[in-house]
């Protein structure tokens, strides 16, 4: 906002991003600057490539064009300034380990190659825990947990991260009211703390009580900005209403998935 | 009672048999923890089919020489552990069809290899379902080091491996070499899988793999819990089979395999978490 004059100021600066599954762009040209310490929120129609931008930026998926840079460095570079959260859905919580240890997975890349978590580790895992309200089950196995638990845990494991930039892909998604809102408090807290927070959202209704700017995308980025300036009635229509131009190998995913959030936006509508 | 357990100790083939099935019951039990919980049971299977080719070269050429079919099995195995790792990559093949195409042809050309011999049909029940009561000192030593390099591998890389196991998405994040690491998973569960083909045998080595880990997956919350029963279990069923195959005189491979599946039944029923019968009368304690 008032830093942007100086380049190097972003947190996170996103340049003609480009990706494409089959010759099919799920993301076409996108720009997206945001400055440091804000709770940022990326929303947008199913199928929007919301995951897809978090993805591409992190180097999970490969991209077709564009530039990526963290604190004016190239991600490659800036790799331990950055925190994940995936989906929840996105590992099997069958798998034998506890609490505790997925905590301290957060902390493998700092122990470094062939040597074990200690004492310290696991101090620093247990006031994760603690932040994230379930110190009290650090020794359950996972697959005891319940949905918003295993939220917690995995935002448990991005906070030992201590990370400067975090992606989240849709923490609130099927959790109870109580995780909902400790999520919240544990958003707030990190930029408090000068942390930024980059978050896949679908819950329009609570943009404005949960994120200071928001992110709407569908394929294009259609605006960025504060949510007073960006979270408007005539950007969400853009953003939903399927009226995208000039990419035309993308636009029958949208026409589909516009319908099904009309719905969706229609009860926004009212709300904006 | 005594008698039961020294008699077939009496002759040196059979302690050699025994040694050679508790250290892949070790080994196999380790490794099927990653099998079991990657869900890779099919890879296992596989893999154990693959190696065919490899020990059918030795086989054929005449090669006596201790270790030999270790090595030529071993040679295979890695080989189509990597092509199936390498077809997998991406998104071109899935890793089942990438498995099904590997494990197929190096069957065949095994196949193929054994059929140009005149001993045909027992060369392959030997190959087939193990030949134990065959191994010699030597082998048991390549069983040592080949064994010892893989616990060494998993030991020493525990945590590395945990996390590609359960979530590969953080081991990027974190930097991690995630494909390089799988590649080595397979690498060294083809040396677990050659070393295991001669005590069980092509056909029922994976079942080594599987079913204790399987087993021990009722018993265990963590990783490393899971492979400590594990080993426990495939060390148990290997001793425990030579003595059944002993004073029943049927073959070593099955029962071995048959006592680690009658374990695993045990557990499956009884188990107090997630067991079949606890849950029936809804008293599981795995809520807790």
């Amino acid at each position: 906002m008032t830093e942007q004059g100086k380049s190097c100021n972003w947190a996170l600066e996103i340049n003609d991003l480009t990706v494409a599954y089959n010759s099919k762009p799920a993301l076409w040209d996108v720009d997206l600057r945001v400055p440091e310490g804000v709770l940022l929120a990326i929303v947008g129609p199913n199928g929007a490539g919301k995951s897809t931008l978090i993805k591409a930026t992190l180097d999970l998926i490969p991209r077709a064009a564009g530039s990526i840079r963290i604190y004016g460095k190239p991600y490659r570079q800036a790799r331990n300034l950055v925190g994940y959260v995936p989906q929840r859905g996105s590992v099997d919580w069958d798998f034998p380990t506890s609490v505790l240890d997925v905590t301290m997975m957060g902390l493998y890349g700092k122990i470094g190659w062939f040597k074990r978590p200690g004492k310290k580790e696991r101090e620093l895992a247990m006031s994760a825990l603690e932040q994230v309200g379930i110190a009290h089950l650090a020794h359950r196995q996972i697959s005891q947990l319940s949905g918003g638990q295993q939220q917690r845990t995995f935002l448990a494991r991005a906070l030992v991260q201590d990370a400067q930039v975090y992606f989240m892909d849709e923490p609130f998604a099927a959790v109870d009211a109580v995780t909902e809102r400790a999520i919240v408090n544990i958003l707030k807290e990190l930029r408090e703390r000068g942390k930024t927070v980059i978050v896949v959202h679908h819950d329009l209704q609570t943009v404005r009580d949960y994120f200071d700017w928001v992110a709407l995308l569908n394929v294009e980025m259609v605006a960025v900005g504060t949510v007073y300036e960006a979270f408007t009635n005539d950007n969400l229509r853009k953003t939903y209403g399927g009226r995208i131009a000039g990419i035309g190998a993308a636009s029958g995913a949208i026409d589909v998935t516009s319908t099904r959030d009309s719905a969706e936006y229609a009860e926004v509508g009212d709300a904006v | 009672m005594q008698q039961l357990f020294l008699d077939p100790l009496r002759f040196e083939f059979m302690q050699r048999a025994m040694l050679a099935a508790m250290l892949v019951g070790i080994i196999s039990g380790v490794m099927g923890t990653y099998v079991v919980t990657r869900g890779m049971a099919f890879f296992g299977d596989a893999l154990a089919h693959s190696v065919l080719p490899g020990v059918a070269a030795v086989f054929i050429t005449g090669n006596t020489a201790p270790g030999a079919l270790l090595l030529g099995g071993l040679v295979a195995g890695v080989l189509s552990a990597l092509g199936i790792g390498i077809l997998s990559q991406g998104r071109r093949l899935g890793e089942d069809t990438a498995i099904g195409i590997v494990f197929a042809g190096m069957l065949a050309l095994g196949i193929a290899l054994i059929s140009s011999t005149r001993s045909y049909a027992v060369d392959l029940a030997h190959i087939l379902i193990g030949n134990i009561q065959a191994v010699q000192g030597e082998d048991i030593v390549l069983m040592l080091i080949a064994g010892g390099a893989v616990l060494l591998f998993v030991v020493a890389l525990y945590k590395e491996l945990l996390v590609i196991s359960f979530d590969p998405t953080l081991a990027k994040n974190l930097h991690l070499p995630a494909e390089g690491l799988r590649l080595a998973l397979l690498v060294a569960l083809a040396v677990t899988v050659v070393i295991g083909v001669q005590v069980a045998g092509v056909a029922l080595v994976s079942a080594l793999l599987v079913t204790p880990a399987a087993t021990a997956r009722f018993f265990a919350k963590r990783l490393h819990v899971m492979m400590i029963v594990a080993a426990f279990l495939g060390a148990l069923s290997g001793v425990g089979g030579m003595y059944l195959s002993w004073h029943l005189s049927i073959a070593p491979s099955a029962a071995i395999v048959l006592l680690a599946t009658g374990l695993f039944i045990l557990a499956f029923l009884f188990s107090p978490r997630g067991g079949f019968i606890p849950s029936l009368l809804g008293r599981n304690s795995d809520i807790v």
